[in-house]
């Protein structure tokens, strides 16, 4: 009794609001019907990953076949070669581009010149203004085999010029060290604000103590933006399998292949190139699926082991 | 009491701060490196380039490229595309950037919990690019224009960062003030959220504007015609697939083989640094906002 009383005034004033600010809800309508219309209704062709697609039949009346498409990604020879590629690219970029930023953040935060550490943010943060194509065309020419200045200094020390675009084992750091380049400055950012927040009493404290430079960091400035790292790792390890396949795309050639067919072209290739929309389509729910139980996976290992987590 | 008791420097502080400094002037070196040779290759007489004299500065300076680029007209309808791309596109955002995150940042509004959730989820899953594709094809924007606009609306990352903002500076005592004086919400809105929200305005424009600015891979899968290709296509064909079309070289002198490769190569440097100028000179003056961005947005983590 007492409860749907509470439940009834509850939706009373429920009522109140909305009557009062229901233009709030005027305002929502147009964004939310573009969510609806842009990131919802596509989700209805998710379907066509249990049937056979063709244009000609549309989503409703192609024949649906369960599985298969799932059986034949797990069975084909290119799934082992197409997971490992992608996990390790990711793997590798996370262990090269998650940790220096948080290094690069405390080093400047180190800084004692105002100037000269506005300097050193302004430069590093340039390259993420360059759009990925630049990108993958200045490595293109600064790596050049013949002419690029790279193996022009190499050849100058005396060693052999080296195929860094063309050579498949090159492609790995090639790929991971470019994007260190480009994205280290711009994702030290949010370590720099979270440092910012280091209680200078504790510091000072801590200098009484007799503690040094590296003491502090390890014992003051580390623990202070933990959160913010291990917040950083969980969204980053969520997208485990997307790598960046715009870049990878662009950097990919007959040789590199074996190393840098990675899902995500995997699927552009199958789908668009080849038209087998709902093979391409199931290889694309399958790497959906393996990136939110990461998140979910991940989080919950954060929430068992600290105290920090998404939700 | 003006000199803090941490600057009083130890034999090891010396040292770490010597290293530390060395670091950061070495990461300056390596990420600037790269920028200033493209330049000064740009800047260069193209045999210069191809016989790899050009090192740190400018060989025998030349503006042979630039004329080239200048006379490259694939590229001006690019830049004529991706500006309107990225206008139009990031007009849009602003629009239902704004709408949305200002009913999200009351305090209280029946409903809200479910269009947050609506949000999070597309963080955490995506239709796919097969989905995704039929689904344009079903609405007839395959090669439209709109088809690089509309299924970017917005971003939940986006939206979220502004309601926070939103949250922290249209405090609970100014709606509380505006409505007691009769102020509706779409007044509110207009009048007083907005004038508010310059800071993140500036950069919401600058989060969408490098995304639709940078577009490539979308106008790969939806675009099919040459006159509606945004710059980054123009780029790739130009610059990774080594596609450069027409008779652009073909005016020179048959024999001068060497000179024509040389050419093509500085063109690329050329059309770099052009297709590059317009952010890497907005760029400065934009800096202390899309920090300010990315710090709200970590506030809220």
């Amino acid at each position: 009794m007492n409860r749907s009383t509470a439940r009834q005034k509850h939706w009373k004033h429920n009522r109140i609001i909305m009557k009062r600010h229901w233009q709030m809800y005027v305002m929502m309508f147009l964004p939310i019907a573009f969510l609806i219309v842009f990131n919802y209704m596509p989700m209805s062709g998710l379907v066509i990953a249990f049937k056979n697609y063709s244009f000609s039949k549309g989503i409703w009346g192609s024949k649906w076949v369960g599985l298969r498409h799932f059986d034949k990604l797990i069975s084909s020879y290119m799934f082992p070669r197409l997971l490992s590629n992608t996990f390790l690219l990711s793997l590798f970029t996370i262990a090269v581009c998650f940790p220096i930023p948080i290094v690069f953040a405390v080093l400047l935060n180190e800084c004692r010149h105002p100037r000269f550490k506005k300097l050193v943010q302004m430069i590093s943060y340039a390259p993420h203004f360059i759009t990925t194509v630049v990108i993958v065309s200045i490595l293109n020419q600064l790596f050049n085999y013949y002419h690029g200045i790279v193996n022009v200094m190499i050849q100058n020390l005396g060693m052999h010029a080296v195929d860094f675009m063309g050579e498949a084992d090159a492609f790995r750091p090639m790929y991971v060290f470019s994007g260190l380049w480009q994205n280290m400055g711009y994702n030290s950012i949010i370590y720099i604000a979270a440092l910012a927040s280091v209680d200078p009493q504790l510091e000072e404290a801590a200098t009484i103590d007799g503690a040094n430079r590296l003491q502090k960091i390890w014992h003051i400035d580390l623990p202070t933006i933990m959160p913010t790292i291990i917040i950083m790792l969980i969204l980053r390890m969520g997208s485990i399998l997307d790598v960046g396949y715009e870049k990878v795309y662009l950097m990919q050639n007959d040789i590199n292949i074996v190393f840098s067919e990675v899902i995500s072209t995997y699927v552009y290739k199958m789908g668009l190139l080849n038209t087998q929309y709902s093979f391409a389509a199931a290889v694309g729910i399958f790497n959906s699926v393996v990136n939110l139980v990461m998140v979910l996976l991940v989080n919950w290992i954060c929430r068992r082991l600290g105290d920090t987590s998404l939700w | 009491m003006k000199k803090h008791t941490f600057d009083r420097q130890t034999k090891g502080d010396r040292i770490f701060f010597a290293l530390d400094y060395a670091v950061l002037v070495f990461v300056v070196l390596v990420v600037v490196y790269p920028l200033i040779y493209v330049l000064s290759c740009s800047f260069s007489d193209p045999l210069a380039v191809m016989e790899s004299k050009v090192v740190l500065w400018p060989v025998n300076i030349s503006l042979q490229s630039y004329k080239q680029v200048f006379e490259y007209t694939p590229i001006w309808i690019g830049f004529r595309n991706s500006i309107a791309y990225t206008v139009i596109g990031t007009a849009l955002n602003l629009v239902l950037t704004m709408l949305l995150a200002f009913p999200l940042s009351a305090r209280e509004l029946p409903g809200k919990k479910i269009v947050l959730g609506l949000l999070t989820f597309t963080m955490l899953f995506n239709a796919g690019t097969i989905p995704n594709y039929i689904w344009m094809r079903n609405l007839g924007l395959i090669d439209n224009f709109w088809v690089l606009i509309l299924p970017c609306g917005l971003t939940a990352y986006n939206v979220f960062v502004t309601r926070t903002y939103m949250q922290n500076t249209l405090t609970e005592e100014l709606r509380e003030a505006a409505e007691i004086d009769g102020c509706s919400d779409f007044r509110f809105f207009l009048q007083i959220a907005l004038p508010l929200s310059g800071a993140i305005v500036a950069v919401m424009m600058l989060f969408y504007g490098t995304v639709h600015w940078g577009e490539y891979f979308n106008a790969l899968i939806y675009i099919r015609s040459k006159e509606l290709y945004p710059l980054q296509i123009f780029l790739r064909n130009i610059l990774i697939a080594n596609n450069i079309e027409g008779d652009l070289l073909g005016s020179l002198d048959p024999e001068e083989a060497a000179l024509r490769e040389a050419l093509q190569e500085t063109l690329k440097y050329g059309i770099i640094v052009v297709s590059s100028l317009p952010m890497m000179l907005l760029y400065p003056f934009v800096q202390k906002f899309f920090v300010k961005g990315v710090m709200i947005g970590a506030v809220k983590g």
